[in-house]
């Protein structure tokens, strides 16, 4: 059992050149690899450029990006973008309406209220989310969400506006009211305080629940027609890019510290002063950088948005009606190319990589914007 | 017992690898259930054959018989001059079989009281021309019009004996398959779509076409007016008695009848 234990601390001449010999593969092979990745991006740009470059020699600039009409099987072909970027953009922007206050909001409860444990479970459920595979999503948006839109749409719009604007206007008005408050208070003296802060807490709270009542009775009456419009898919992709945008948040939140957290109670600011004046201007640059990340989730995404967002090459009358059906850019790439012949030549497949390219050149810039931001923050936290 | 058959048949043929044959299907999405029965129907009585079908649409179907990915192009239209150009010129023929005929029916939502449209309506419908249900006597009602993606065979059909260059209104929506359609259609009470013969069941309602109702006797009769053949395109004719050959003869025999029906198209034959 106890064998040969006497052996020398000094590596044989053999076994030092095998191990630099394996040290050199090794590095060797990382090093390709990681430069396999960056090359990947460089290849990517220059094969949809050169396949881009033809459409605009065939077509010009004007049409693809001035006009709304798009019928690339009609004779002649008419491939005017114009709609098809207006899609991509409402449902991006309907996406952060969703995703941003949601997931900054979640964010800020995971970083700061929970406790640490029930954190520990609550962060990585959020972050399963970010696995789902999206044409589960598209299913769930086309055959449940799209018909029950349809069959109590209004209903929806009510209660999503509860929702959203009720506890919106229920902070408004204990912040407002307390402001209100606090300018008065030099003025009004004794029982008349309480007189007059029972009065503008009522007025303020009677009003906006008169204001969501009305809006919610509004809301209630509109009738969605189809339910494969942009609200659908906003409110999808929305939850697609919520798990990217609490993590990120949460982390950027983390990232500012105890130290500033006690720092801020020490001068006596409660838990609420410490989070909107210390704790969240600290952490606004990853914060950014979160939101851009989870907007890139929700430009990118094709499936659903191929699923659910009705595929209509047109405009919405007036361009923010979100219960019209869209068409995006990455739904008119996965969907078009069936037909697009290269053999052929034809602008008809060019065109699809115009519009890739736009798409590539959006998210690099997006990319760009959210690395300078998150550099940025990193030194400002001194890190 | 005939699978079992058939998988001993291939364990015994392993060793003589040079007998395999592989048949490579690509095209339509509407043609490829037959394919694939048919692929099913080949390899149980053929084990040393190997076919494998992909459903990417009819153009990639022609692009694959073109690039030879393909021995076989589902097609569920006929090729263009375009792509028969392009296959003369890389020396490839094409030659058609067709395999089957596939009638259009049009589907509204089965509590919409609307029975029957002429071609004309529908095209009008199409064109934004009839905007409300009220105008071909349904309720009052927005119609929400649904087609296939301007990259399917089904739509090029209906572009073609339904829409005769007019131009599909703007709010159109597409979707991407057949089945895609009808849960649209069965889900949306304002919808009106297309798909093919195959996907209408009870879910919901296929309209009269100028007082034809679509099915298989109206849509070999040629009565029905939205129809069309479905191809299977080889480059040339198979050599006879070739695997390739017996495939595309095989909707012309009764087994081959049997399992068009039951996918839900009209077969060529009338045995």
């Amino acid at each position: 059992m106890t064998g040969n234990t006497s052996k020398s601390l000094v590596m044989s001449d053999a076994a030092s050149i095998r191990q630099r010999i394996g040290s050199w593969i090794g590095q060797g092979f990382l090093l390709l690899a990681t430069s396999l990745s960056a090359f990947a991006v460089f290849f990517i740009f220059y094969f949809i450029l050169k396949d881009a470059i033809p459409f605009f020699q065939l077509e010009g600039f004007k049409e693809f990006f001035a006009s709304k009409r798009w019928y690339p099987s009609g004779h002649p072909a008419e491939f005017g973008a114009l709609s098809i970027f207006v899609g991509t953009g409402l449902v991006t922007l309907g996406a952060i309406v969703v995703a941003v206050p949601l997931g900054i909001s979640a964010a800020v409860c995971l970083s700061d209220l929970l406790p640490f444990g029930i954190r520990q479970i609550v962060k990585p459920v959020i972050e399963i989310l970010a696995a789902i595979p999206s044409v589960a999503f598209g299913f769930f948006a086309l055959v449940v969400f799209a018909p029950l839109l349809q069959r109590s749409g209004g209903a929806i719009l009510a209660t999503g506006a509860w929702l959203v604007l009720g506890p919106i206007l229920a902070l408004l008005v204990v912040v407002g009211g307390d402001l209100l408050l606090e300018k008065m208070r030099n003025r009004i003296q004794g029982k008349k305080r309480y007189l007059a802060s029972v009065s503008v807490f009522g007025v303020l709270g009677l009003g906006s629940i008169l204001f969501l009542v009305f809006l919610s009775r509004r809301l209630g009456g509109i009738e969605i027609n189809s339910g494969t419009n942009a609200l659908n898919v906003s409110i999808i992709l929305g939850i697609m890019a919520l798990p990217t945008i609490v993590s990120v948040s949460e982390d950027a939140l983390q990232a500012a510290g105890r130290e500033l957290r006690e720092g801020s109670y020490a001068l006596g600011s409660t838990r609420a002063e410490t989070i909107l004046k210390a704790v969240i201007p600290a952490s606004v640059s990853g914060i950014l950088a979160a939101v851009i990340l989870g907007v890139m989730r929700a430009i990118g995404e094709t499936m659903v948005v191929w699923m659910a967002s009705g595929n209509a090459a047109r405009i919405p009358d007036p361009w923010y009606n979100v219960l019209q059906p869209i068409r995006t850019l990455t739904a008119t790439i996965a969907g078009d190319m069936g037909e697009a012949d290269h053999v052929t030549g034809s602008a008809r497949y060019h065109v699809l990589f115009a519009m890739a390219f736009c798409l590539l050149a959006f998210s690099f810039l997006m990319n760009l914007a959210s690395e300078l931001i998150v550099k940025r923050s990193r030194k400002k936290l001194g890190k | 017992m005939k699978r079992i058959i058939a998988l001993v048949a291939t364990t015994a043929l392993v060793g003589v690898a040079s007998a395999q044959t592989k048949i490579v299907i690509d095209g339509s999405t509407t043609v490829g259930p037959i394919a694939k029965a048919f692929a099913e129907y080949t390899m149980a009585a053929h084990p040393e054959v190997n076919i494998s079908v992909s459903e990417s649409g009819s153009g990639n179907g022609a692009k694959g018989l073109l690039n030879g990915t393909c021995d076989i192009a589902d097609m569920s239209r006929s090729m263009k001059d375009t792509e028969f150009k392009a296959c003369a010129d890389k020396g490839i023929q094409p030659v058609a079989h067709v395999v089957a005929l596939d009638g259009l029916p049009i589907l509204v939502h089965p509590s919409n009281p609307v029975k029957d449209l002429t071609v004309e309506q529908v095209r009008k419908i199409y064109l934004g021309e009839i905007t409300n249900w009220k105008e071909v006597g349904g309720p009052d009602q927005k119609i929400v019009t649904i087609s296939r993606d301007t990259s399917s065979g089904t739509y090029e059909t209906f572009e073609e004996k339904v829409m005769e260059k007019g131009k599909i209104r703007e709010d159109c929506e597409y979707v991407g398959s057949n089945g895609a359609i009808r849960s649209r259609v069965q889900t949306t009470p304002a919808a009106i779509g297309y798909a093919g013969l195959g996907f209408v069941d009870k879910t919901v309602k296929a309209l009269k076409v100028n007082g034809i109702s679509p099915s298989a006797e109206t849509v070999q009769s040629g009565q029905y007016p939205i129809a069309r053949p479905l191809f299977m395109y080889t480059n040339g004719y198979p050599a006879l008695g070739s695997p390739l050959y017996q495939f595309v003869t095989i909707h012309l025999s009764e087994d081959g009848q049997e399992m068009v029906e039951d996918i839900g198209f009209v077969p060529v034959t009338a045995y």
